[in-house]
């Protein structure tokens, strides 16, 4: 309570940020939105005076899946969110208006908040049929995607869709569904993969943009290195299984309620990277190997099209040893498990490296 | 002048033509035409997808233990309901069966969506079409106090509670940035209720938002994650192991307290805030009784939550199964998904080519070859359409008809065919409803009868979680753990070719997957959702859709603003990024077009 009308000057200064910070992360905004030094002081003027940062959230071909996800959020709440940390002018899944009381809101922003509203795209537009297999307002999506990018202080993508293409640029890709980063090449992109992300980790994405006044230091893909620098399987709390061997080999047989590891189920967790095995999902309640099933991979760029679900990990080119969990595993795993634990033990840190070897969506 | 429909609407073109483009808070992407008379009666309704993402395309040839996932990908916002689908379309396919603890636990997750989606879209994205937000700044709160605490006994009721809530609100709208209530119809006439049930209301907008994240934990538990939760082809993922070793990972007495926990709370919440509050506006709207459409005259249910496993026959079902037609409440008729006379889908008015497009197509042999072409009339261009040619092609939705007939499929018609079977756990509580606001039977095929019908069934999907919380516990007592069948698991037991639908009642209305398995692998795939029976655009004999059919005789007050075409349209809760993907048998090569 209280902070509605707070300016997102005195919410950053109230967190510890100081105004010469404050002046810097304008003008990297101005840079980034290639406008020069008087730019600078108007966006700084305008978040001194503006209460909350506007976000535009638009959708293109997507299951509103990152919506939903985004509304599960435990700390912050998402009313909390909505009424005291962002101005969420523009979000078509739950604004008041539609028609063209909505496209107003589109033209109002990009004339009024020019340089200082977040554009946060859910979903990814589809270049073939002139882009009219996504149409909005009786247009192609793709346009307005590009003409609200073009004014924006910064852009996430949301969810697998925007970042990668998700299940609709699965091969064969019928509608040419396309990542936003492949429309939108003059901006930095703040991926935020997952089908849908984790709850907490989006409102973290926005929450630190307001928090710490700049943006979250990226990898070389384009994704939070706070929620995505390490794998599942790093931080799974089976691993020790793994490391010793000890397989679930058919859904529901001793080990599976035993709780071992999901390897042999088929489990993208070794080469997964994502914050599930730490932030887990929902308030923390679990996460997918926690209820049983391996990780699918949905933060992975293709990860429709790596084969079954269920077929193990044995496709991975690139190994590397580590070298205790391997010796472990040899060890405990025994005559009939061994095979499995040569595999199992190896990592697939190099994987990050790897790039998407079969999967071209926009060809 | 105008145009009689078979289905006995009379369609009149000639009036002023109105564009919604977008329709917002639904799911993905649509657009409403409509047109007006002189007193701004809307004498026509067009209703358009506006999307298509092509899914069934990309299932071909994949392994069909992996398809739910796929599919439950059509939609994040009834999550599972297609994994749900799909997982029974194969095992019907394969004659794989499941153990009773796995059909308990898909029960008490197909529940727990119905509660959520239920709770979701009347608060977050059909409350906005009775409630007028910024009325509620004038609330006496004493008063709001006064009104809350005459129909429920919510302890969230006090003066202080919703004095601070408008103050809170009232901070929020002088600062000036409206957020997601920006440019709304605040102050049309077209809103009804005083400023305390507003109050009232947005109060239970926030406290739905807070609660509709508990929801879903159910989910988690059992699928490890909500949106888009983990499914298994043979039952379910989640071990049961309530003491023996390793039971802390599983689903022990820990998880099922906190499964029972949240049951406890949303039986409560639906009792106590989304009934109530449904009566009491409806109190306010009672004689606005338009948007019936085709509610009175065809709906469609094809029945879900199994009491047993593996029987999926109308007497194990507890959501009602059957088809009523010609508004005749006397008979439901059976229906079977299987019949290739039963289920059909036309494309004369959808953006597809068929041979033949007089002729509706089964979906076990459905074609889909798109075909992008604006009708002879339309205004604008194929990239800025400005009027759309409801003569023409004009929806990426497929016409679904059920031996024929245009009809609605969702909670009303579930309810009404429960209604016409007689059974008590539906009539009752419809002609309780009825009752307290004393309107007739026929109040029912309404906008508002939608609505309610919602919110009866969010209450009945709650008591039934319990029930099947209740059943799950007992078969693990009596000594049955076992959640997953892995008989026919591997591919090489499976037979060369097959063939099997899968069905639910999703939040939305009737969903059906039809898969034919070849060699192991998908060779065709099709779904037909609630969205594309509501959605959908006219066929060749002419009959509309049961949105077009809602909006017909509605009047406007202001047809600049949209509100009671939002109004009506929302009480169906179309879900576009489900109705619009359908599958061509080859997975043809699409032409492709640069933009800019």
């Amino acid at each position: 309570m209280g902070t509605a009308t707070e300016t997102f000057y005195s919410v950053i200064r109230r967190q510890g940020i100081t105004r010469r910070s404050f002046h810097k992360f304008c003008s990297l905004t101005a840079t980034s939105l290639g406008l020069g030094p008087l730019a600078a002081s108007r966006i700084a003027n305008a978040l001194e005076t503006k209460p909350r940062v506007p976000v535009i959230w638009m959708h293109g071909l997507e299951c509103t899946c990152c919506s939903e996800s985004f509304i599960r959020s435990a700390h912050p709440l998402v009313k909390d969110a909505v009424l005291s940390m962002i101005s969420l002018d523009y979000d078509d899944t739950i604004m008041a208006a539609a028609g063209h009381q909505a496209e107003a809101i589109l033209d109002e922003t990009r004339a009024k908040h020019k340089g200082q509203y977040i554009l946060a795209v859910e979903g990814n537009p589809p270049l073939n049929e002139g882009g009219m297999f996504c149409i909005d307002g009786g247009k192609p999506f793709v346009e307005k995607l590009k003409l609200m990018a073009e004014d924006a202080m910064a852009i996430i993508a949301w969810g697998a869709c925007a970042s990668w293409g998700c299940v609709q640029a699965a091969k064969p890709n019928p509608t040419q569904a396309t990542p936003i980063d492949k429309v939108i090449t003059n901006k930095p992109i703040i991926k935020v993969p997952g089908c849908p992300p984790i709850a907490e980790v989006m409102t973290g994405v926005v929450t630190f943009i307001t928090t710490f006044g700049k943006l979250p230091e990226l990898d070389r893909q384009g994704r939070p290195k706070m929620f995505y620098s390490q794998r599942i399987h790093d931080k799974c709390y089976r691993r020790p299984h793994f490391d010793a061997g000890q397989f679930v080999e058919e859904w529901d047989d001793e080990a599976a309620r035993k709780g071992y590891c999901l390897y042999k189920m088929g489990c993208k967790g070794p080469t997964t990277y994502n914050a599930c095995s730490t932030v887990r999902w929902n308030g923390g309640v679990s996460f997918p190997i926690q209820s049983g099933h391996g990780c699918i991979g949905c933060s992975e760029d293709g990860f429709w099209d790596k084969g079954s679900f269920y077929d193990r990990l044995t496709t991975i080119k690139q190994f590397g040893i580590e070298k205790n969990a391997d010796q472990i595993g040899m060890v405990a795993a025994g005559a009939v498990g061994a095979a499995v634990a040569a595999h199992a033990a190896v990592t697939a840190v190099k994987r990050l490296a790897s790039k998407r070897e079969d999967v071209d969506h926009n060809s | 002048m105008g145009i009689q429909t078979p289905n006995g609407f009379n369609l009149d073109n000639s009036g002023k033509r109105i564009v919604v483009d977008p329709v917002t808070r639904i799911e993905g992407h649509m657009r409403v035409e409509v047109n007006v008379d002189a007193d701004n009666v809307i004498r026509n309704a067009v209703s358009t997808g506006t999307m298509w993402r092509g899914i069934e395309v990309i299932l071909k040839n994949r392994d069909p233990r992996d398809a739910w996932a796929f599919t439950e990908r059509i939609c994040g916002v009834c999550t599972g309901t297609h994994a749900l689908t799909s997982v029974r379309a194969v095992e019907n396919a394969l004659g794989i069966t499941i153990p009773e603890n796995a059909n308990s636990i898909r029960n008490l997750m197909q529940l727990a969506l119905q509660v959520h989606d239920h709770i979701v879209h009347f608060y977050h994205l059909h409350a906005l079409d009775w409630v007028d937000v910024v009325s509620a700044l004038s609330a006496d709160p004493r008063a709001t106090s006064t009104l809350a605490q005459s129909i429920s006994n919510w302890p969230l009721s006090s003066p202080g509670y919703f004095k601070d809530l408008q103050t809170r609100l009232k901070k929020f709208v002088e600062s000036g940035q409206l957020g997601p209530f920006k440019n709304g119809y605040w102050g049309s006439k077209a809103y009804r209720l005083p400023p305390e049930a507003n109050l009232m209301a947005v109060a239970h907008y926030l406290e739905a938002l807070d609660f509709q994240k508990e929801i879903v934990k159910i989910h988690t538990v059992f699928g490890g994650k909500n949106p888009h939760p983990n499914w298994l082809v043979g039952g379910v993922p989640c071990p049961i192991n309530v003491d023996g070793t390793g039971a802390v990972g599983a689903i022990n007495m820990e998880r099922l307290n906190l499964i029972s926990s949240i049951i406890d709370r949303l039986i409560e919440f639906n009792e106590m805030v989304y009934l109530p509050d449904v009566a009491a506006i409806g109190s306010f709207y009672k004689d606005w009784l338009y948007g019936g459409g085709l509610s009175g005259k065809s709906v469609l249910s094809y029945g879900d939550v199994p009491e047993h496993a593996n029987d999926y026959s109308a007497k194990s079902l507890k959501l009602p199964r059957g088809a009523i037609i010609n508004g005749n409440l006397s008979e439901v008729f059976p229906v079977d998904l299987a019949n290739p006379d039963e289920i059909q889908e036309f494309v004369v008015h959808s953006w597809y080519k068929y041979p033949d497009e007089t002729k509706g197509l089964h979906p076990w042999d459905g074609v889909t070859e798109p075909n992008y072409v604006l009708g002879a009339n339309a205004k604008g261009t194929k990239t800025a359409i400005e009027q759309l040619d409801e003569a023409g092609k004009y929806s990426w939705i497929k016409a679904p008809r059920w031996k024929g007939h245009a009809m609605e499929v969702g909670p009303l018609a579930r309810w009404i065919v429960g209604y016409a079977q007689n059974k008590a756990e539906f009539k009752d509580p419809v002609d309780k409803f009825l009752k307290d606001l004393n309107l007739p039977t026929s109040a029912l095929f309404s906008t508002l009868g939608r609505t309610a019908a919602r919110a009866l069934e969010s209450v009945w999907a709650g008591r039934q979680m319990r029930y099947f919380q209740d059943k799950l516990v007992a078969n693990i007592k009596a000594g049955d753990s076992s959640t997953a069948n892995v008989d026919k698991w591997k591919p090489e037991s499976w037979p060369k070719e097959a063939k099997g639908v899968g069905f639910t009642e999703a939040p939305r209305g009737a969903l059906a997957h039809w898969i034919k398995i070849k060699d192991t692998k998908i060779d065709n795939y099709q779904c037909v959702v609630p969205t594309t029976w509501n959605g959908s655009p006219r066929d060749p004999k002419g009959n509309i859709g049961a949105f077009e059919a809602s909006l017909m005789n509605t009047p406007m007050v202001n047809p600049e603003q949209p509100l009671e075409i939002l109004r009506t349209i929302h009480s169906f809760d179309p879900c576009l990024a489900c109705s619009t993907h359908v599958m061509s048998p080859d997975g043809q090569e699409l032409a492709k077009v640069k933009v800019r």
